[in-house]
């Protein structure tokens, strides 16, 4: 390698090692949110769910009605943490069943799994931080 | 030109055991039991079986173990509103169902532990929601002891209340395989998609075995 090649290759390389490293804050946490949403996911909401977020048949409704996800957004809170009775529409079908509630999860726990779902299973909202957990959750008493 | 034919023998010999269709093993307790023929004692080994059972179906319909005379079929134990490992386990068994859809030579068979409140009329939506028709896969209930007692002494699954656990009901996961001479060919972890692929193969051989005869 001449050394000319060598001097480009090393500014490309830094230039790049700093571009990766400037993601902005709201990325880094939205990368964490995603990460520890996934792992909740994987342990309250899989099993009936699926990995794949395809939900069962007609007994547990599928995670991938972005329309849903988009309509009921400030609802999501209350369906995680008070459960949820059906009958709901979900992708033209209607689930009549009843989700358990999951009311030890914190805040943050419900803004992580929000984040994680709203952005698999071919959805993409985006970031959902913890402080709209706590309006969203005041919300859905009435 | 003996080491010859010695090394030939001893090939085709290795040969032919690879052949040798695999068997599955049968399961649970065995004893022996001797019968005299003509004279001599013949010892026959008498393998454990699944005792007779009498169980009322989605459709509230009376069942037995006749119903499953002829045909292999894949035992488990859940409850319809468990939200732990059923559901996996389900996902897992309608991909079985799936592949033997049809197959008159195989059937299934869900037995309910929540006896209390898994009457037939539930098990009936759940078969329902589950997209479940016809009478290859049953679901059934049965009273608390004939189903605890079945689980644990005939298909060696655990299964009990237990009012520490989550949902008040403790159950194994496991998918038992069961030959048409109702012995315990093969069990599986139903929540696991590798040991579920284990039982399809299974089957396969299971079937095999009664297409020789």
């Amino acid at each position: 390698m001449s050394k000319n090649k060598f001097a480009i290759f090393c500014i490309l390389s830094t230039t790049g090692i700093f571009f990766y490293a400037c993601q902005s804050e709201e990325e880094i946490t939205y990368a964490r949110y995603y990460t520890a949403g996934k792992q909740l996911y994987e342990k309250k909401c899989e099993n009936c769910h699926g990995h794949d977020g395809a939900g069962l048949a007609m007994l547990y409704p599928p995670l991938t009605d972005s329309t849903f996800l988009k309509q009921n957004k400030e609802k999501l809170a209350c369906y995680i943490k008070n459960g949820l009775q059906g009958p709901i529409l979900v992708s033209g079908k209607n689930y009549e069943g009843i989700m358990p509630a999951q009311a030890t999860l914190s805040d943050i726990e419900i803004a992580e799994i929000i984040t994680y779902i709203t952005n698999s299973f071919g959805n993409k909202q985006g970031f959902y931080p913890y402080q709209q957990v706590r309006d969203d959750l005041q919300k859905c008493r009435n | 030109m003996k080491k010859l034919v010695l090394l030939f023998s001893a090939i085709s010999f290795l040969i032919a055991c690879s052949n040798e269709p695999k068997k599955l093993p049968i399961l649970g307790e065995r004893s022996t039991k001797d019968t005299l023929i003509n004279g001599k004692v013949l010892t026959d080994t008498v393998y454990q079986t699944i005792a007779p059972f009498r169980y009322y179906n989605q459709d509230s319909v009376l069942i037995s173990n006749t119903d499953y005379d002829g045909s292999i079929y894949v035992a488990d134990f859940f409850f319809t509103t468990c939200n732990s490992i059923c559901p996996i386990m389900h996902r897992n068994m309608l991909t079985v169902l799936e592949k033997y859809k049809g197959n008159t030579q195989v059937k299934f068979l869900s037995h309910s532990i929540d006896t209390k409140y898994d009457l037939p009329s539930r098990l009936k939506k759940y078969a329902d929601k589950l997209g479940i028709k016809g009478n290859q896969w049953q679901f059934v209930h049965g009273s608390r002891d004939s189903i605890y007692d079945i689980s644990a002494k005939n298909y060696l699954v655990s299964a009990y209340a237990d009012g520490t656990a989550p949902q008040g009901l403790v159950h194994q996961g496991w998918f038992v395989l069961i030959d048409k001479e109702k012995r315990i060919r093969g069990a599986y972890d139903g929540t696991k998609t590798d040991q579920v692929a284990q039982l399809k193969s299974d089957m396969d051989l299971l079937l095999q075995e009664y297409e020789q005869k």
